[in-house]
């Protein structure tokens, strides 16, 4: 038996449907939460926090937390909107984001929330420039880990689309990283038809398909026309919640 | 009576000219600006030091070596509003390629490897690397501009387009912050 409720975001009623995450009800809506770790077709895990919203006065991830009847919700306010910058921003700190000498760069979701959340000023925070191997033994594939941002999409692609758990956390805090099952990516059964190392998976540069560099002209890329997160709020791209999961690679019918 | 025009300097630390060549890209409207702004210390006069107090400074690249780092103190000495202009300048850009992915314990000592002896498309015999006193000394790292000085603000891009320095600039000469819109912000 299907279970319906409203849920009101910044002031505007949504429709929930049965165990739907805040998120889910959203993107149904055509309300966008911007969100790096969660992608369509895996499980959510709540891990980046920039779909951070507060939900009746408190901040919860909205890609886990379940709807409640009843729930108020802020996504688009100035609060919420600057904790999702400084989340932004230490990403970019953290890690060595050149987006001039990236591949990935105009179809790189960091780029684009970035861009989204009119990230241009100078911050306080220091950059770590953190020194970071790179793996391209791989003779399809490469992975650049001064680009990573953990969020984990590769681990739970691979782990649960493709059934073959090539990438997995390693160690905590500062020192986490994203570590292969073997000595090094050749040594894993990783191929370059997982669904793990799709486009869609990695939103940063990490994970290079070689080879097939700078396939789309600057002015033509991903993010080059339309804001990230536009294909939720226009109404005619908008995606019903999680259809696929396990055919996303076989279909092959894109997005 | 007319309003001072306003004295900007421009300068080049450890970037490729690339921000200045795209300040030229503004085209015509440049003379439109002229009728606000004169150049002061710039490559575009070709004055070395400054001759007064400037109202804004736009500096493009980071400090790679010993003359930048005095060369952005100058700058932040003279000028009442400092900009940093592109990647280069606001967070190192391409030379601060040698800090970190180099992925060695002495990075500085690799890249000049790099550049002058273990290469294979390098021929040089002696194995010299330049260290002429005339030449200023390299630092340890790339710095960001905001590493070494207090930076106003920041107008990202690689480079930022000639329409883009245009509206930061125009904002800039009538005291207003330079905003940046949704399209104007971008990082290559």
């Amino acid at each position: 038996m299907k279970r319906r409720f409203n849920i009101v975001v910044d002031g505007k009623s949504v429709t929930v449907g049965d165990g739907q995450t805040i998120m889910d009800a959203c993107d149904d809506a055509g309300v966008y939460i911007p969100r790096l770790c969660d992608v369509e077709g895996l499980v959510p895990q709540g891990s980046c926090r920039v779909c951070t919203v507060k939900a009746n006065g408190h901040t919860v991830a909205a890609c886990t937390q379940p709807a409640e009847a009843g729930m108020q919700v802020e996504n688009d306010t100035l609060e919420i909107k600057n904790y999702r910058r400084d989340l932004v921003r230490m990403l970019f700190h953290e890690g060595n984001h050149l987006c001039p000498i990236c591949e990935a760069s105009g179809r790189c979701e960091l780029q684009a929330m970035a861009y989204r959340l009119g990230i241009s000023q100078a911050t306080k925070y220091p950059y770590l420039q953190p020194v970071r191997p790179v793996d391209a033994s791989h003779p399809d594939i490469a992975l650049d880990n001064n680009r990573c941002i953990l969020c984990g999409r590769c681990i739970r692609a691979s782990r649960d689309v493709d059934g073959k758990n090539v990438f997995e956390y390693v160690g905590r805090g500062i020192h986490k990283r994203i570590g292969v099952n073997a000595e090094n990516l050749a040594a894993t059964d990783a191929s370059i038809d997982d669904y793990a190392m799709s486009l869609e998976v990695c939103p940063v540069g990490c994970i290079i398909r070689k080879r097939e560099g700078y396939f789309a002209p600057v002015g033509e890329r991903q993010f080059d026309r339309r804001p990230i997160g536009t294909e939720i709020t226009s109404p005619r791209g908008r995606r019903r919640s999680r259809p696929r999961r396990a055919q996303a690679q076989e279909t092959g019918d894109g997005e | 009576m007319s309003r001072r025009k306003k004295r900007v300097a421009t300068v080049s630390l450890a970037g490729c000219f690339g921000c200045h060549m795209s300040l030229l890209d503004m085209d015509e409207r440049i003379l439109d600006l002229l009728e606000d702004v004169e150049f002061d210390r710039s490559p575009l006069t070709d004055f070395k030091q400054f001759t007064r107090r400037c109202d804004i400074g736009l500096v493009e690249g980071g400090c790679c070596n010993e003359e930048n780092v005095h060369t952005l103190q100058e700058f932040r000495n003279h000028c009442d509003v400092l900009v940093a202009v592109g990647q280069c300048a606001i967070m190192g850009g391409l030379p601060v390629m040698r800090n970190a992915i180099m992925h060695s314990d002495d990075p500085l000592r690799e890249c000049l490897d790099e550049a002058y002896a273990s290469s294979p498309r390098v021929y040089n015999p002696s194995n010299q690397i330049p260290n002429d006193p005339a030449l200023p000394l390299l630092l340890d790292k790339v710095y960001t501009c905001v590493d070494v000085v207090k930076i106003d603000y920041q107008i990202p891009g690689c480079p930022p387009s000639g329409d883009v320095l245009y509206a930061a600039l125009s904002a800039l000469i009538h005291d207003r912050p330079p905003e940046l819109d949704h399209a104007s912000i971008r990082y290559d």
